[in-house]
């Protein structure tokens, strides 16, 4: 028998073919029923805040990041470099160090700044994801964590200019006052963040701080719609965002 | 052919310890199946209880996906039955124990999967930190 180089490579290339068309075709899982968003759900195209500093106090941490933190299940961990926040008040020359001029007005000075994940609309922290576990959502701009598919390598949290994440270096449930069971809790290594309380949107609810603040600092609403309270309080006063210069495009804005 | 007795023995000796599992169960020594608890008042889950028992992990997979990734929140079923795509009060809804449940079936199986490293199974709501 006599098999020449050019019978052998047709037969290999073949066999290839065969041997790699076989798995993809029983591999893909398809679910039958069909999905759809909830009927109540809120919708925007890319949701935004507004936070007015005139009205904020900049010290009742019982409000909006205790009403967070509770039904995120986020753990309040006394050693410092273990924190776990969505929610966070930094002075003024911490938020805005570009801005720190060396005379500050009384009323900047002496605040505490409300800090919270941008939701950019163009996230360092989502170029730099190497599993795609955290993602800009198409539909309303909110940027996730899949913490499914989180490895925990912090690129995200090197990437993120306004230190808007928090890495759990130990297991967040004993640090968890009260868990609500409706919110899962994290898991050792993984990263997390503020996720413009998603849950809550897609059942018809505001964001939770948003809710929590009795002194109407917050407000929330649909940067793509000219009409919504947010461009409308946006048109009214002037404002400003976090290190715009960087080019991530904040969707927090503050009024001071 | 060389060593003809050791050389059958031995293949009757493998194929008899390789398929030991099989006959032992058989032969009724096995571990038997678990029995499951299920709920006392809701009959019918998402899909049929054949593809529940085979795909209910894909059918979570693509749920998360669905619901984290692209703002999707209600399921409907090949039978047209609804349901909101949420572990909590979806699956736990029903399923109360997760010990009589899930963790019968996964510990006869040998699988650990981690979902209550993060989500809250139903003997955990209370608990929390003293201090």
């Amino acid at each position: 028998m006599t098999l020449t180089r050019r019978k052998f490579l047709k037969a290999a290339s073949v066999a290839a073919l065969v041997v790699s068309a076989r798995p993809s075709a029983g591999r893909a899982f398809e679910l039958k029923g069909r999905m759809s968003p909830g009927p109540k759900a809120l919708q925007a195209g890319q949701w935004g805040m507004g936070v007015d500093m005139n009205k904020c106090r900049g010290n009742c941490r019982d409000d909006c990041l205790a009403a967070c933190h509770e039904i995120h299940n986020v753990p309040y961990i006394p050693k410092p470099e273990h924190e776990v926040k969505w929610l966070f008040l930094e002075p003024y020359e911490n938020a805005f160090p570009e801005r720190s001029h060396r005379f500050l007005s009384k009323r900047v000075r002496e605040k505490n700044f409300f800090l919270l994940c941008n939701h950019c609309e163009d996230p360092p922290c989502v170029r730099v994801c190497p599993t795609q576990a955290t993602f800009k959502r198409q539909k309303d701009g909110i940027v996730m964590i899949d913490y499914h598919r989180c490895i925990g390598c912090r690129f995200c949290m090197a990437a993120c200019p306004y230190g808007s994440r928090s890495f759990n270096f130990r297991d967040p449930r004993p640090f968890i006052k009260k868990i609500n069971p409706e919110y899962p809790t994290r898991h050792r290594g993984v990263v997390e963040k503020c996720n413009f309380c998603q849950e809550l949107l897609e059942v018809g609810r505001i964001p939770a701080c948003v809710e929590a603040c009795k002194e109407g600092v917050l407000t929330f609403g649909d940067l793509e719609d000219p009409t919504s309270v947010v461009r409308e309080l946006l048109s009214e006063k002037p404002h400003i965002r976090r290190k715009p210069d960087l080019g991530t495009g904040p969707s927090v804005f503050y009024i001071t | 052919m060389f060593n003809k007795g050791w050389v059958i023995g031995g293949i009757i000796v493998f194929v008899a310890a390789a398929a030991f599992p099989f006959y032992w169960y058989q032969i009724g020594q096995g571990k038997p199946f678990p029995k499951l608890e299920l709920p006392a008042k809701e009959k019918r889950c998402v899909e049929s209880v054949e593809f529940m028992r085979a795909n209910h992990m894909r059918l979570l997979d693509a749920w998360r996906i669905a619901v984290v990734r692209d703002d999707l929140l209600i399921y409907t079923s090949t039978k047209g039955d609804k349901f909101e795509m949420n572990l909590h009060k979806t699956c736990i809804g029903c399923h109360t124990s997760t010990e009589r449940f899930c963790n019968r079936c996964h510990d006869y199986n040998d699988v650990v999967p981690p979902c209550w490293d993060c989500h809250v199974a139903p003997s955990e709501i209370g608990k929390g930190e003293q201090s």
